[in-house]
């Protein structure tokens, strides 16, 4: 039986979830800024009464932006290992089914 | 007879996937707690407008979205310090690390305080958990996440005293960088809450 050779094997691996370029201080905070801004949009576009009619889809739009440049940058999914990227999104996709199911379940989609 | 031979306790297994196994781990939560809030979101939604009795949004009762702003700002701004707080374990500044965990906790603090006060503000309107599918399904997803917030800024004062005992450094970061993908979570999930609840409701 073998064992593993964690010194070599561990530092490789180490070596392979290591990454690289991540952004510094002033990226984070001119991304915090542009969060901050959309924000900012999406509270004065409620305040609009011209643009009710297109509000859920702007909103939407907006707040899913967010969520992006969170995940990719705070959570450092943009220079990570795909995997991880895979396993979050497969939750999401997972509760967005379920969703739609009970949606159907209730009918909705059907006249 | 040949007799198996002993582990080696205390050293870890190479991980196979080519990425750390506590960093799979936080991701493979983060995934079923994605699962966890697009129920509790789908639920509100589904039962948006439903409510035959009580006040409920459009009907009595009307959302105060300065207010909310305000809170969404205060956890928006602790998700930056949150990751400033990375950015400097990870070059080895200590002191930087215990101001930005300590600010991430203080803004959290501020945001939890704010919700308490808002459900209290809900109460007084006539909105409880027992009200209507409305006070329910609301109460059930921001109480959650309120939860969420709280466990967070548990961890985070946590992870502020072993700082001041000076228990961190660069090699060591994946601490912080695992308590800061949680508290990131956490906050994409309010991003999506201010969003689909206050904004995107009837007037």
């Amino acid at each position: 039986m073998t064992h593993a050779q964690p010194t070599t094997e561990h530092s490789q691996a180490n070596a392979v979830v290591r990454h690289t370029g991540h952004p510094g201080a002033k990226e984070y905070v001119a991304i915090a800024v542009i969060l901050a801004i959309i924000t900012a949009v999406e509270v004065a576009i409620y305040y609009l009464p011209a643009l009710r009619p297109i509000l859920p889809p702007v909103l939407i739009v907006l707040s899913l932006t967010k969520f992006s440049m969170v995940a990719l940058f705070f959570m450092h999914l943009k220079f990570d290992s795909r995997f991880f990227s895979v396993v979050f999104i497969t939750g999401i996709l997972i509760a967005v089914f379920v969703f739609v199911v009970f949606l159907s379940m209730i009918r909705v989609f059907f006249v | 007879m040949q007799h198996a031979e002993p582990l080696d306790h205390g050293v870890a297994e190479a991980p196979s996937l080519g990425v750390d196994n506590r960093k799979l781990l936080m991701w493979l939560f983060l995934g079923s707690e994605a699962m966890f809030f697009g129920s509790l979101i789908a639920t509100y939604l589904l039962y948006r407008g439903k409510s035959v009795a009580g006040p409920f949004p459009g009907h009595g009762f009307d959302y105060n979205i300065p207010y909310t702003s305000v809170s969404s700002f205060v956890l928006l701004m602790s998700s930056l310090t949150m990751v400033l707080a990375l950015a400097a374990i990870q070059r080895g500044d200590q002191r930087g690390l215990r101001t930005w965990l300590l600010a991430t906790a203080l803004l959290g603090l501020v945001f939890v305080g704010g919700q308490a006060f808002e459900f209290t503000s809900f109460v007084q309107k006539g909105v409880t958990i027992h009200t209507n599918v409305f006070g329910s399904s609301f109460f059930t997803l921001t109480g959650f996440h309120g939860a969420h917030v709280t466990i967070g800024i548990v961890i985070l004062l946590s992870l502020f005293v072993m700082a001041l005992r000076g228990r961190f450094t660069p090699e060591n970061a994946l601490t912080i960088e695992l308590a800061g993908l949680y508290w990131h979570f956490v906050d994409v999930v309010w991003i999506l809450i201010f969003t689909l609840v206050y904004l995107i409701s009837p007037k």
